[in-house]
């Protein structure tokens, strides 16, 4: 027991690699042998392209929520930036708008993509200057500008859904499949993949991500390092919110339309995978990578149960014993002694 | 008791004072620390100990007074000033990140990179240096009785966590190291080690400045004993020329000391 105690202490990715796969496993077992609903179908390139597919948002917001999460902070906010970085991209994109902001439409859709974007990481970074220069909890600062976003959107741009094809194609250019084989893959997969191995890198292999770390584990011996805990804890945010813009154009590619009520229990989704990808809510330990096998968990469960044809509620009740089984086995690996 | 040694106070403290307020920290405060000395400094809870720290360690700025580092004035903004002026402080709370292993925890706020382009444009971290470099520098005090140096630091005890600590601070070219209270939180075999760290610290040349509680591992370790009281110095006085009852007396002011009585100059 304590073997397998300090084993995950060093490696905390290493819980969600066992649950995704018994998930797979028993998910095959009851399709193949047992023949129960459609499970059969679990295993079809189709599926697992679906799968993938369905990772993108969760799996590149949840990238953001990860590096938030790792300084101890947590980003109740994602979602509602993620819609306003959206909405701005689609409004400025085309010509023909119901939105306040009818005088900045019909703008270049590089542009638009790009003050989305930049959108994004100024939000996040208001939510990082509020956290830093007020000593203010992440928590009620998020809490606040979730309400904030979400109203800034529809004050902006109304309630309005734009469909894809109202907007300029490069809008929804990370929606674009591609056949390998027998699997259809997205750019906007390829684009969180590349995420991916972009802040791993950057956590794992830098100075900076070092002391994204160190923050979230012991600010107080951080700051007596010589680190500039502030500073961190901004860059944080800024680089989060860039991360959230990248997500809302994959959002629309995936979507094929940019819609303020688009996924309203986001926020809880990527703090969900997070958690279950075997990241500490109290900071300073766990691995992006947990996070994209937390996000996989998520659409295996989602997918495997509907195969199975069971109602939605078993799929979010089986989320929420993940969620605390979670929390739990981190609170346990944290006691760990030599 | 008056040397007739001229060496000069590697660390020089003069008419500190600093104030909270109403509260008085420190009152025109003298210090000295020689090199390859460990000068422990001693008082009563509010005597300024802690205040006298904080300034030589950059973590204060006093509101008046002088303070000199192997002669040249200094004006610590931070306690990287400081560091950057040889002198380290091993704060009484640790200071280390417990989730980080021992290396990173030793290269904290002052990682190295790779060379070249990986370096430079990529920004890679120079982990295998720095794992070696930690190895080495903790064999050499003689603390690597950890299983690997990529070891979380929470899962050592509370004595090798103090070696790595004092590593630290040992590391990187300092001259001067400040510890606070470094065994307060030890039992009896681990201080026993941590009190041999500081010898060997001071034998490898490194002068220390040591915050203590503890009258016996005072007199153990101290070439000096600088006796807190009230804001400024009662006195100075070393192991030999005092027993534990006289420092404890000069503390509470039930003794007074005449400097020619005084060990303000080097022993070493």
């Amino acid at each position: 027991m304590q073997k397998v105690q300090t084993l995950l202490h060093r490696y905390p990715w290493l819980s969600p690699i066992v649950v995704l796969a018994l998930l797979i496993v028993i998910f095959v077992f009851l399709g193949q042998v047992m023949g129960v609903g459609d499970l059969d179908n679990f295993i079809l390139p189709g599926t697992i392209s679906l799968v993938l597919q369905q990772t993108v948002i969760v799996g590149t917001l949840a990238i953001a929520q990860t590096i938030v999460i790792l300084t101890a902070g947590i980003d109740l906010s994602i979602g509602a930036i993620m819609v306003l970085s959206q909405m701005f991209m689609a409004n400025l994109a085309v010509y023909a708008t119901a939105s306040n902001v009818t005088f900045l439409a019909g703008q270049n859709p590089v542009l638009a993509v790009a003050v989305g974007i930049v959108v994004a990481t100024l939000a996040s970074s208001l939510n990082g200057f509020l956290i830093v220069r007020f000593n203010l909890p992440p928590f009620i600062v998020t809490l606040g500008t979730l309400s904030i976003f979400t109203a800034l959107t529809l004050i902006l741009f109304k309630a309005r859904t734009i469909q894809g094809k109202e907007f300029p194609d490069f809008l929804g250019l990370l929606g674009t499949g591609f056949q390998i084989g027998p699997f259809t893959f997205t750019l906007g997969l390829l684009v969180m993949l590349a995420l991916y191995a972009i802040f791993s890198y950057a956590l794992r292999g830098t100075a900076w991500g070092t002391h994204v770390y160190a923050v979230g584990d012991d600010p107080a011996a951080a700051e007596l390092s010589g680190i500039n805990v502030r500073r961190v804890l901004f860059s944080v945010y800024c680089v989060a919110g860039f991360i959230i813009g990248i997500a809302a154009w994959i959002t629309i590619g995936r979507l094929d339309a940019a819609s303020p009520n688009v996924a309203p229990d986001i926020n809880l989704e990527t703090i969900t995978a997070v958690v279950i990808g075997g990241t500490s809510l109290f900071g300073g330990r766990g691995r992006l990578i947990g996070t994209l096998l937390g996000t996989l968990i998520i659409v295996v469960l989602d997918f495997g149960l509907s195969l199975a044809g069971l109602d939605q509620a078993y799929r979010v009740l089986a989320i929420g014993v993940l969620v605390i089984a979670a929390v739990a086995v981190d609170q346990w690996i944290r006691k760990v002694k030599a | 008791m008056s040397a007739t040694t001229t060496t000069q106070p590697l660390v020089q403290a003069t008419d500190l004072s600093k104030s909270f307020g109403r509260v008085v920290g420190l009152a025109s405060c003298q210090f000295e620390l020689y090199p390859g000395e460990v000068c422990a400094v001693v008082g009563d809870n509010g005597a300024g100990k802690s205040t006298l720290i904080k300034c030589l360690s950059g973590a204060l700025t006093p509101d008046a007074g002088e303070m000199f580092v192997s002669g040249d004035r200094v004006a610590f903004k931070s306690t990287n000033d400081a560091r950057a002026h040889g002198v380290e402080t091993v704060y009484q709370t640790l200071a280390v990140a417990p989730a980080l292993d021992i290396a990173e925890n030793l290269y904290l706020g002052r990682e190295e990179r790779k060379k070249g382009i990986l370096g430079t444009v990529f920004r890679s971290l120079d982990k295998k240096g720095m794992r070696a470099e930690a190895t080495r520098s903790l064999n050499e005090l003689g603390v690597l009785t950890v299983q690997s140096i990529t070891q979380p630091v929470e899962t050592l005890s509370g004595g090798q966590r103090q070696a790595v600590a004092v590593a630290r601070a040992g590391a990187f070219g300092s001259q001067v190291v400040i510890l606070d209270e470094p065994t307060a939180a030890l039992g009896v075999n681990e201080s026993a080690r941590v009190l041999q760290l500081i010898r060997d610290l001071r034998d490898r040349g490194m002068s220390i400045i040591l915050i203590s509680h503890n009258m016996p591992q005072v007199f153990e370790v101290a070439d000096r004993i600088h006796v807190q009281r009230l804001g400024r110095r009662a006195a100075v006085v070393t192991p030999q020329s005092h027993t534990m009852n006289d420092v404890v007396a000069i503390m509470t002011g039930a003794m007074t000391v005449p400097e020619e009585e005084q060990q303000l100059t080097a022993v070493r």
